[in-house]
């Protein structure tokens, strides 16, 4: 039919080439470093197998986990909760637009001194500022979204007379579903800068905490294990979400692949 | 005033005027029809003859200017139960997201019926179209003519009294469209549904209908409605090759060249 598929074995090769150089330039780069900020990566790797697989480990991982899950989750509900009627009216839009404008253009670390004072030091502090980051993608990609359904579509779901929850669960959720995964995969890198900002500023736990900790104790070689815990992360969370997206989007990528080869 | 009585359809003194703040634009000045049960009339007029705007107002899509849209004696202001209509754009008249087979019983879910007649309606109406075992296939999968079939079965399975095309075959192959047209003969016939169907081709207005309206170029009014008299046992082949099908192309031609060139019949 089209171009032949390269071979799975030579896709791998090619997506791990250059990390697989970088990783091996750091090493053999790093061996006989003698630099206190710059130790050797073999000292790092040790220092990141003793540290990240320990169960006291498990005490920093797992609360940064759940507060980016519970943090993001929300922003994520909420952004398209709200997005939705706001996409729809465009009277609620003139009404909300400027706010929405002013409060997206907020940094959101500029927010953890003020979510201290009536949220306190606890998660329920790190979970806003991870929503108050996050929710902005999701809300003005799901505005997106709504607005451009198809107006064919839309005549259909009128001239059937399919009432307000079908029309909901089967039109404009769907029909603004890839628009509304365009945000939330903004909105995961968003999250977890979020989670360790957050955690730095006032925390008894979690990865930015236990970064901030080692840095202060000169801990050279578990501060940049640290490091690279949370780009291990981001990979995952990232493989999980696109997992998760080609579940839920199979059909949007069927239509594109098809509309490609008219 | 008999007529009236078996009238599915009446459309009365429609105007419809678009406005916004810095124009308006009259789409349609004066049209007044009446549809019988169970006819099949077409609607033929220029590009830019307001034929869509028109079916939009019949479909109650659209709220007309002036004027009234009567179906079985109701007047319409919201899309009416008794009615289904099949877009021109196939390739957005159907949820991309959605089988052929959820496409289809879609709009069933609203109308109250149970699981089990849902389930045959929609076999029934994919079968009345030919398709078979595409159930579970994405509209998407399927070719331009094929997308449109499931979009007439989609219409065919909710059971309307009046059944609304706006050039549904004007994006698909000529073979294909002969085919569809074929379909729509056979579904009409079998399902005594009163279609009332728009379209820009003369030959397919004289194919299908048993009267065909002819719309004048905008602001439309209707220059002439003209009875089809051709045999009601139609073939692609025969048909088309009657001398009086060549009469009724001519004569609906020549009516046509008149409204482009802005002939109006007098008020």
């Amino acid at each position: 039919m089209k171009t032949a598929v390269p071979a799975l074995p030579r896709r791998i090769a090619a997506t791990l080439a250059l990390p697989v150089a970088l990783i091996a330039t750091w090493w053999f780069t790093s061996a006989h470093s003698q630099n206190f900020y710059f130790p050797p990566l073999r000292t790092i790797v040790e220092t990141f197998g003793k540290l990240w697989f320990s169960s006291q480990a498990m005490q920093n991982v797992v609360p940064s986990l759940v507060r980016f899950s519970v943090g993001y989750l929300a922003a994520a509900v909420l952004g398209i909760a709200i997005g939705i009627p706001v996409g729809t009216s465009r009277n609620l839009r003139n009404v909300l637009e400027p706010v929405l404008e002013f409060l997206r253009a907020v940094p959101p670390p500029v927010l953890v001194p003020v979510l201290i004072l009536f949220a306190g030091l606890g998660n329920e502090m790190k979970a806003l500022v991870i929503v108050s980051g996050c929710i902005w993608p999701v809300l003005l990609n799901t505005v997106a979204g709504v607005r451009a359904l198809d107006e064919v579509l839309a005549e259909v779901v009128r001239s059937y007379r399919i009432g307000p929850f079908t029309r909901f669960w089967h039109f404009i959720l769907p029909g603004a579903s890839p628009q509304i995964f365009t945000g939330l995969r903004q909105s995961l890198s968003i999250g977890l800068i979020l989670m360790v900002i957050s955690e730095m500023f006032a925390a008894s736990d979690g990865i930015g905490f236990a970064l901030v900790q080692y840095q202060r104790s000169f801990a050279i070689p578990e501060m940049w294990s640290g490091i690279i815990l949370l780009g291990i992360i981001g990979i995952v969370l990232s493989l999980i979400f696109r997992a998760f997206e080609a579940w839920i989007l199979g059909w949007y990528h069927g239509l594109r692949q098809s509309q490609r080869a008219n | 005033m008999i007529r009236a009585a078996s009238a599915m359809l009446e459309v009365k003194h429609l105007r419809k005027v678009y406005a916004d703040s810095s124009r308006t634009v009259e789409a349609i000045r004066d049209v007044s029809f009446t549809v019988g049960q169970g006819e099949l009339v077409c609607i033929v007029g220029p590009s830019g003859a307001g034929k869509t705007t028109l079916l939009k107002c019949v479909a109650g899509l659209l709220a007309p200017s002036s004027g009234e849209i009567i179906l079985e004696g109701q007047t319409v202001v919201e899309p009416p139960p008794a009615m289904a209509v099949v877009f021109q754009e196939y390739g957005r008249s159907l949820f991309p997201w959605m089988t052929v087979h959820d496409n289809v019983a879609l709009p069933l879910k609203h109308k109250k019926i149970d699981a089990g007649r849902r389930e045959e309606l929609v076999r029934d109406a994919l079968a009345a179209v030919d398709l078979k075992g595409v159930e579970n296939a994405y509209p998407w999968q399927l070719s331009g003519g094929m997308q449109q079939r499931v979009a007439i079965a989609r219409a065919v399975a909710y059971e309307p009294h009046v059944l609304l095309m706006d050039e549904p075959f004007a994006a698909v192959d000529a073979q294909t469209r002969a085919d569809l047209e074929d379909l729509i003969r056979v579904l009409w016939a079998r399902l005594r549904v009163t279609v009332l169907f728009v379209t820009h081709d003369i030959d397919e207005s004289v194919y299908l209908g048993q009267r065909v309206l002819v719309m004048s170029h905008a602001p439309t009014v209707i220059m002439e409605d003209v009875a089809i008299d051709l045999p009601g046992e139609r073939t692609q082949l025969e048909t088309r090759s009657m001398a009086r099908f060549g009469e009724l192309r001519k004569h609906i031609y020549s009516k046509i060249q008149l409204a482009k060139q802005g002939w109006r019949p007098p008020a």
